[in-house]
């Protein structure tokens, strides 16, 4: 704030003005959350809040209501997607920062970017439409052929390969997220000083040794805050899976099986739930959800912000 | 900044003349069984009268809970609502055109109206009790039919639906099992299976998916050219689903003005008769008498000029007498 | 195998890797770009832009009324959406620069940029269209408007910090109160920057799904009469796809392709804009 401009009538305005637009965020937090908590008071009052959470019911016709089946489906497809998302991404970070040639680094960089300004509904479509037959014809019968009877690991594989299932999901999820994880990673990997990795260099370490025993370590923070914040987004991600999740009230534990997200049910299952509780256990299952990846951006937030504090220093 | 204010100024401006010469618009939600007739009637009715009457199918369950919020001018449901329902909800219920709910396969190599299904078995496989297409249960009714041994893959709603409706409560009719695990509605908690958005998902779901059953209203399994089964009626006949086996359904239907026409038609006992009929319906809020004029408008004329199009696209158009009973329920209201 | 082998196989083993997991992703991008391309310009057809969608089984119908909702609610929620976010954007970096408050509803906005955009949608249904007793297309640029806002909010912030302060002081030399600075200064001095900003906000919002499905909701007729139900490309798509009739998969995939390709010009065109004016 400067101290040499002198107070204006206008130039008051204009403050308050500017205030009120950026105090707008803090209303729509506050009123987003006011809004869910009072429509699913219903819900609320019947179920309770430890009850609705635990609850596997999802049962229109006895109005009995809990948001386990789809806090799992979430949980699961989420979690899935980041197994398979953080190996690629983080490899894609090391090929831009410490292998590739400098004529590529642009062009991969660009194409990483648009992977990422992909809508969310072109994905879930050319998952129904693409990689849906390619799962079920010859991804899932592979997998299923030579997990499917592995003690353990076979539970994962069971059930008829459809491809319209967790695995398909997480997949096309996995692919959305891979350019927050891999730019946020490679943000931080540039950041670290040349000299530390000179002398590890100097010391004889290899390209792969600086890498695993100095990039890494060194931009740790900044990494883990961006695969927390991919999952902030997993999370949230409704589109994308919609098409190919099937929405299935269920708790299963086979890739092969249909489940339901928070999103999906509510994508398929807001505009047309008929009776007063079943509406309000929808936004109830809305407020857990903005609860849930509120807590997790703001995880994600606090260790970028720490990384940031670290490297400019 | 000051080029962003114009802009914007401009855009409002163009936006408010927009706005004046906006036609007539009536906007309708609910059951997606209905979706193509009506769709199609609105599309003529448009050419000729220039009124715009919207129709988004989003499922019985979502017609329902939109007039009930009066979010729409109309709401249409598969599944009656009761007068009890209708009374307390200020809302008024009339049937706009009937059809059929069929079970619909993909199984490869067999071709529509080849499988024999009985009730004992679509209740089975719904409740993920019988598994496999060579089950005996199965091969018993189709001794001629070469099943694989493949698992089922169950196709449902995910959304609230009257054709779900009508389904379940052809189940609860015939399969106690069923009544008392999961019960009759607009959406249920399924035993097995995948979820499809409407008819169109289910219908797409079960096309894309082999050795799949899935239940649609029989003008989505026409126009997808899906395979239907055969279906073992009350009277103990295997019937297909066509013209001749709804109208036998709705030969047998007496609909009641005094209750709103709730009625449904599942396990008529018509000789012919296809077990899983229905009707379905419309419902008005009986206060927007403005709106509720325009929309009773349209399916007047479409009573008079739309019974060609229903029939092209299979579904059953109400019969005269029971026209007259809808149009006199119409002027007993005040409309 | 000696020590010095081992570690060298290793290093090959993890960079080959490294590479491979790039060409993945590029793989990806190829594949999903390459398939939307092929079907979508099958199906591209001038009627698509000149009809409105017919009924199911009659040929020749088109969305024009989509392509037009789609603009239609894009312009209004930018409407909103920018100039709420540039100013408190304004506010954040200058009355506001290095207080807390600044400092917490610019990591609030980070959050909100992530925040589930269906949550958006079922808040709104909750205000502006149950009250209102119908869906309408307001209800949708409102809701694209709230996505809006933080990513506008957080990219002027950034902006408006990287105008060297000495600019400011030169014109509070002259006289000049802070706003007549801000506005004539430095907005001109961070112009391309916000410009850039709000490109890619657009490029955020025009693709959103889910905030529309139960707000501007769905037309099959052609209006642009926003206190009613809006058509739009997006929603048209989500139940274009999920039907069962091939021509409306084609006209979903057409659908499709016109949307990335505007989707991804916006992007191109603000990461050139980036890349010209600030390296």
């Amino acid at each position: 704030m400067p101290r040499t401009a002198k107070k204006n009538p206008v130039d008051n305005i204009f403050s308050l003005v500017t205030a009120a637009a950026s105090f707008s965020v803090i209303i729509l937090i506050i009123g987003i959350l006011y809004v869910l908590v009072s429509e699913s008071s219903l819900a609320i009052g019947r179920f309770g809040i430890w009850k609705f959470l635990s609850s596997t019911d999802w049962d229109p016709v006895k109005e009995s209501f809990g948001a386990l089946t789809n806090v799992y489906g979430t949980a699961f497809t989420t979690l899935l997607s980041l197994v398979i998302a953080i190996p690629v991404a983080i490899g894609i970070a090391i090929f831009v920062t410490e292998i590739s040639p400098n004529f590529l680094k642009g062009p991969i960089g660009a194409a990483i970017e648009l992977l990422a300004a992909i809508p969310s509904i072109i994905y879930g479509m050319w998952g129904l439409f693409t990689l849906s037959p390619i799962m079920s014809n010859h991804i899932e019968p592979f997998l299923k052929k030579i997990f499917g009877s592995v003690p353990l690991v076979g539970i994962l594989f069971q059930g008829t390969p459809m491809g319209i299932d967790i695995l398909t999901a997480s997949v096309i999820l996995s692919i959305m997220i891979i350019p927050f994880t891999a730019s946020i990673s490679r943000d931080s990997f540039n950041l670290t000083p040349s000299v530390v990795k000179e002398s590890a260099y100097a010391i004889g370490a290899t390209k792969w040794e600086v890498v695993k025993n100095v990039v890494i370590p060194y931009s740790k923070l900044g990494v883990f805050g961006g695969i927390v914040l991919s999952l902030g987004r997993a999370l949230g991600e409704t589109m994308a899976v919609a098409f190919v999740l099937g929405n299935n009230h269920r708790i299963t534990t086979s890739l092969f099986d249909a489940a339901a997200t928070i999103t999906v049910t509510l994508a398929n299952e807001f505009a047309e739930a008929d009776t007063d509780i079943y509406l309000s256990s929808l936004f109830y299952l809305a407020l857990v959800l903005f609860v849930m990846s509120f807590i997790t951006l703001a995880i994600a937030k606090f260790f970028l912000l720490r990384a940031e504090k670290k490297y400019s220093r | 900044m000051k080029m962003f204010l114009k802009l914007a100024m401009a855009l409002a401006l163009v936006f408010s003349f927009a706005h004046a010469e906006a036609a007539e618009l009536l906007n309708g939600a609910g059951a997606t069984f209905p979706y193509p007739v009506y769709s199609a009637w609105a599309f003529d009715y448009n050419k000729v009268t220039g009124t715009r009457l919207n129709y988004q199918s989003i499922g019985s369950g979502g017609g329902i809970r939109q007039i009930t919020e009066r979010t729409v001018d109309f709401g249409a449901s598969d599944a009656p609502l009761t007068p009890e329902q209708l009374g307390k909800d200020r809302l008024l219920q009339f049937p706009a055109v009937m059809g059929g709910v069929v079970p619909v396969v993909t199984i490869p190599g067999v071709k529509a109206g080849e499988l024999k299904l009985d009730s004992n078995a679509v209740c089975n496989i719904y409740l993920g009790e019988l598994k496999y297409w060579d089950d005996n249960r199965i091969k018993s009714l189709n001794p001629k039919v070469n099943l694989p041994h493949s698992g089922i893959n169950v196709v449902h709603r995910s959304d609230g639906s009257g054709t779900t409706a009508i389904f379940t409560n052809y189940l609860s009719g015939v399969c106690p099992a069923w009544k008392n695990k999961v019960g009759a509605g607009t959406s249920v908690k399924w035993p097995v299976g995948i979820g499809g958005k409407g008819n169109e998902g289910v219908a797409n779901y079960t096309k894309r998916t082999p050795n799949s059953i899935g239940y649609v209203e029989f003008a989505y399994a026409e126009q997808n050219k899906l395979s239907y089964t055969l279906l073992k009626n009350p009277a103990g006949n295997f019937v297909e689903p066509n013209f001749k086996t709804f109208e036998d359904a709705a030969a047998t239907a007496n609909f009641d003005p005094k209750k709103h026409f709730d009625l449904w038609l599942v396990n008529a006992p018509g000789k012919h008769a296809w077990p899983i009929a229905g009707a379905t319906f419309i419902l008005l809020a009986k206060e927007k008498t403005d709106s509720n004029k325009k929309v009773v408008k349209f399916f007047d004329w479409a009573f008079s000029n739309g019974d060609k199009k229903a029939k092209e696209l299979v579904y059953v158009p109400l019969p005269k007498s029971l026209k007259d009973k809808i149009r006199a329920y119409w002027k007993a209201n005040g409309i | 195998m000696t020590r010095e082998q081992i570690r060298k196989t290793e290093g090959i083993i993890a960079l080959t890797l490294s590479t491979l997991a790039a060409f993945l992703g590029l793989f990806w991008l190829v594949f999903i770009l390459g398939d939307v391309l092929v079907h979508g310009i099958k199906a591209l057809k001038l009627s698509l832009f000149l009809n409105d969608p017919a009924p199911p089984g009659v040929e020749g119908g088109g969305l024009r009324n989509a392509f037009v909702g789609q603009l239609l609610i894009t312009v209004c929620a930018t409407l909103i959406g920018v100039p709420v976010g540039v100013l408190g954007g304004t506010f954040l970096a200058e009355y506001a620069r290095g207080r807390r408050i600044a400092r917490l509803i610019s990591v609030l906005s980070d959050i909100m940029v992530s925040v589930p955009s269906i949550v958006i949608g079922t808040f709104i249904y909750a205000v502006l269209v149950r009250p209102i007793g119908h869906f309408n297309g307001w209800a949708g640029a409102v809701a694209l408007s709230i996505i809006m806002i933080p990513v506008v909010l957080r990219t002027t912030e950034d902006m408006l910090s990287l105008v060297p302060w000495t600019l400011r002081e030169a014109a509070f030399a002259l006289g000049a109160p802070y706003y007549k600075v801000i506005t004539q200064v430095v907005y001109r001095g961070a112009a391309t920057g916000i410009l850039t900003g709000i490109l890619l906000s657009i490029a955020r919002v025009a693709g959103e799904t889910a905030p529309l499905l139960f707000t501007s909701f769905n037309n099959s007729f052609f209006s642009v009469d926003m206190k009613q139900p809006v058509a739009s490309l997006t929603v048209t798509i989500f139940q274009y796809a999920m039907g069962p009739y091939d021509n409306w998969h084609a006209q979903a995939w057409a659908a499709a392709f016109v949307i990335t390709v505007f989707i991804l010009l916006l992007t191109i065109t603000g990461r050139l804009i980036i890349k010209w004016r600030y390296k």
